[in-house]
């Protein structure tokens, strides 16, 4: 291509993909929301002078500001007189610790799955379809429940378990965008001069899949930040006194009734965390691949 | 079709009995059900005669072949817990839950057709934003909070609806709301986008010209070809119900087979997990393959195929 083609069209790819970015209300919602639950989540120490795990029970239940409280404890505390905010700042570090490691794991493997199924076809492709099948049969909740019982709750064990049973649309995905890419003509060509599959794979295909697993890592990310809420909520997640969002809720449950607030709290954060990825998620979609979009 | 209907039945059997496998394997190389059958007291003997008298000690691939041969006959073992067959505890518990999974299906039927058949008529409207903006916001909310709030608001604040327990069919209206609300997104958009294309065929323009409008275009044409995929898509949102029903039951304290899946894996109930695992995994799978059988005959392109 010339420079006057280049000239022509205007400016480069990468730099249109960042315009139209910056032009997306999700995007630069979703963007802003999640860039600062991760500073709060990094600087969490500095923003509040009390410790998750510290109890004072002369303090207990204390309402928020809004509700009759006072600014010692913006957020109020809890049944053990634990500062809300603290444990909720801290809270953030475990969903995005857990969101990020959760979908890694589930992008590795299916995102590996795929471009195999994809690439191979034939038999591969049948035997990848066939585990596609058993792990959308699979009751992901209740083996997830079986699995971290069994092994142990942490929050190491709960980001494996989750990534391990969320693969299946990063498979579907990069399957389908790897069976397009492989027909095209430079990767035809790139076989005919002899190249042997995996470079193809590395040095062809995967550039050109890229974008899609961006935009299903954005969901699978929020997807596994709800799914550790609610392992933990049911008892089998992140083991106490670590401030998982989904125990807050959990343990704030008893007293739905007259101190409400110990529920709504965690669960408006995550709700909004969830949310502001999702729009990410989905104005992704709409700069880079709007074809994908249903 | 015959073959077709082979070809999915042969599928679905094969991975009935990959999941079965799973369950088995996991749960049995995990915990070793003699201990948790004697107890915390038990002595070695009593744990040894335990082993035998349960087969315990057998092979373990003849320890899966008869566990898998019992479970067609209907017998899924006995609870350590309840000291109970755990075919009665399913068969007590699943009632419920069928209850359950059913209104909140229709729940979402009601909820969401109606809403993606609004936003495809008016595209890039108010009324398609708002719809749109539903489904994003029911992705991103936690269902057991959800379940929680609603209880707030409806039961507590305004005692409109019972706070849990499953007495009497109204108290089944909150959960049923809170778990079909799940589905809302995907057959909302799936409707939407399906009822999008096929407003844009030549046979919906002939239609048209014809003088057809409104509710006669809508029910008459373009309603049928538009509702195929949300069809198969709705058979698999009934299977997924009996996940969701694990934090519904929990949140309304419903004493369905949700409830006894949380208790049986607190406690360790390990012939009830197993159980229940693969119950709801062919739960699943039957579910699918109803999906795809009822696809295939409403819908001869794709058995023809």
């Amino acid at each position: 291509m010339s420079a006057v083609d280049l000239d022509l069209e205007g400016e480069p790819p990468l730099r249109a993909t960042l315009r139209r970015m910056r032009h997306h209300k999700g995007i630069v919602f979703g963007g802003v929301v999640v860039v600062i639950f991760m500073l709060l989540a990094v600087f969490a120490p500095l923003l509040t002078p009390y410790d998750y795990a510290t109890q004072n029970i002369a303090n207990r239940m204390v309402p928020p500001v809004w509700a009759g409280g006072n600014w010692t404890h913006p957020f109020g505390t809890d049944h053990l007189g634990r500062d809300y905010l603290a444990r909720l700042l801290y809270g953030t570090r475990i969903s995005v610790i857990v969101g990020v490691g959760a979908s890694t794991i589930g992008c590795c493997i299916g995102v590996t799955l795929g471009l195999a199924a994809g690439y191979w076809g034939g038999r591969v492709d049948r035997f990848v379809s066939f585990l596609l099948a058993c792990q959308l049969a699979m009751p992901t909740i209740l083996l997830a429940m079986a699995l971290v019982f069994i092994i142990g709750p942490s929050t190491l064990v709960v980001i494996c378990v989750v990534g391990v049973l969320h693969w299946n649309l990063f498979l579907v995905v990069t399957r389908a965008a790897t069976m397009r890419v492989r027909e095209m003509e430079f990767v035809q060509a790139s076989r005919a001069l002899g190249a042997s599959p995996m470079p193809i794979i590395t040095h062809d295909v995967l550039p050109n899949v890229t974008s899609h697993i961006i935009v299903i890592y954005t969901f699978e990310f929020g997807k596994a930040i709800l799914a550790e809420a609610t392992l933990s909520f049911l008892g089998v997640g992140v083991p106490a006194p670590a401030p998982s969002w989904g125990l807050m809720i959990a343990e704030g449950r008893n007293a739905l009734f007259f101190q409400p607030w110990l529920v709504i709290i965690p669960g408006a954060a995550l709700f909004l965390l969830v949310i502001a990825v999702n729009l990410m998620g989905d104005g992704l979609r709409d700069v880079t691949a709007p074809e994908a979009r249903q | 079709m015959l073959e077709y209907i082979l070809r999915r039945c042969g599928l679905a059997l094969s991975v009935g009995f990959t999941i079965s496998l799973v369950a088995f394997l996991l749960l049995n190389f995990a915990t070793d059900p003699a201990v948790t059958m004697a107890g915390e007291e038990a002595t070695t003997e009593e744990i040894e005669r335990l082993r035998a008298l349960y087969g315990f000690d057998r092979p373990l691939y003849l320890q899966y072949y008869n566990w898998l041969v019992s479970f067609f006959r209907g017998d899924f073992g006995e609870s350590v817990h309840w000291r109970l067959p755990v075919a009665e505890l399913v068969a007590r518990h699943f009632p419920v839950t069928l209850l359950l999974a059913g209104m909140s299906l229709t729940v979402t039927i009601l909820v969401a057709i109606p809403l993606g058949v609004l936003a495809a008529m008016n595209p890039n409207t108010l009324i398609d934003r708002i719809a749109l903006s539903i489904a994003v916001a029911a992705q991103a909310i936690p269902n057991f909070w959800l379940g929680m709030m609603a209880i707030l608001l409806l039961a507590v604040t305004w005692p409109i609806f019972p706070v849990s327990g499953n007495n009497t069919i109204w108290h089944f209206i909150l959960p049923a709301f809170v778990l079909g609300l799940s589905s809302v997104p995907a057959i909302m958009r799936l409707t939407r986008t399906g009822l999008l294309e096929v407003m844009g065929t030549d046979y919906i323009r002939a239609a048209r010209a014809k003088g057809y409008r409104g509710g006669a275009l809508l029910f008459r044409h373009a309603m049928r070809n538009a509702l195929l995929p949300v069809v198969s898509v709705l058979a698999v949102q009934f299977g997924e119900k009996l996940g969701g029903a694990i934090v519904t039951e929990t949140v309304f304290a419903i004493n369905g087979i949700g409830r006894l899946a949380v208790q049986s894996v607190l406690i360790g109930d390990v012939p009830v997990v197993q159980s229940l695992l693969f119950l709801f995994a062919m739960f699943f799978v039957f579910a699918n393959l109803l999906a795809d059988l009822l696809n295939a005959w409403l819908d001869p392109r794709i058995r023809l195929a």
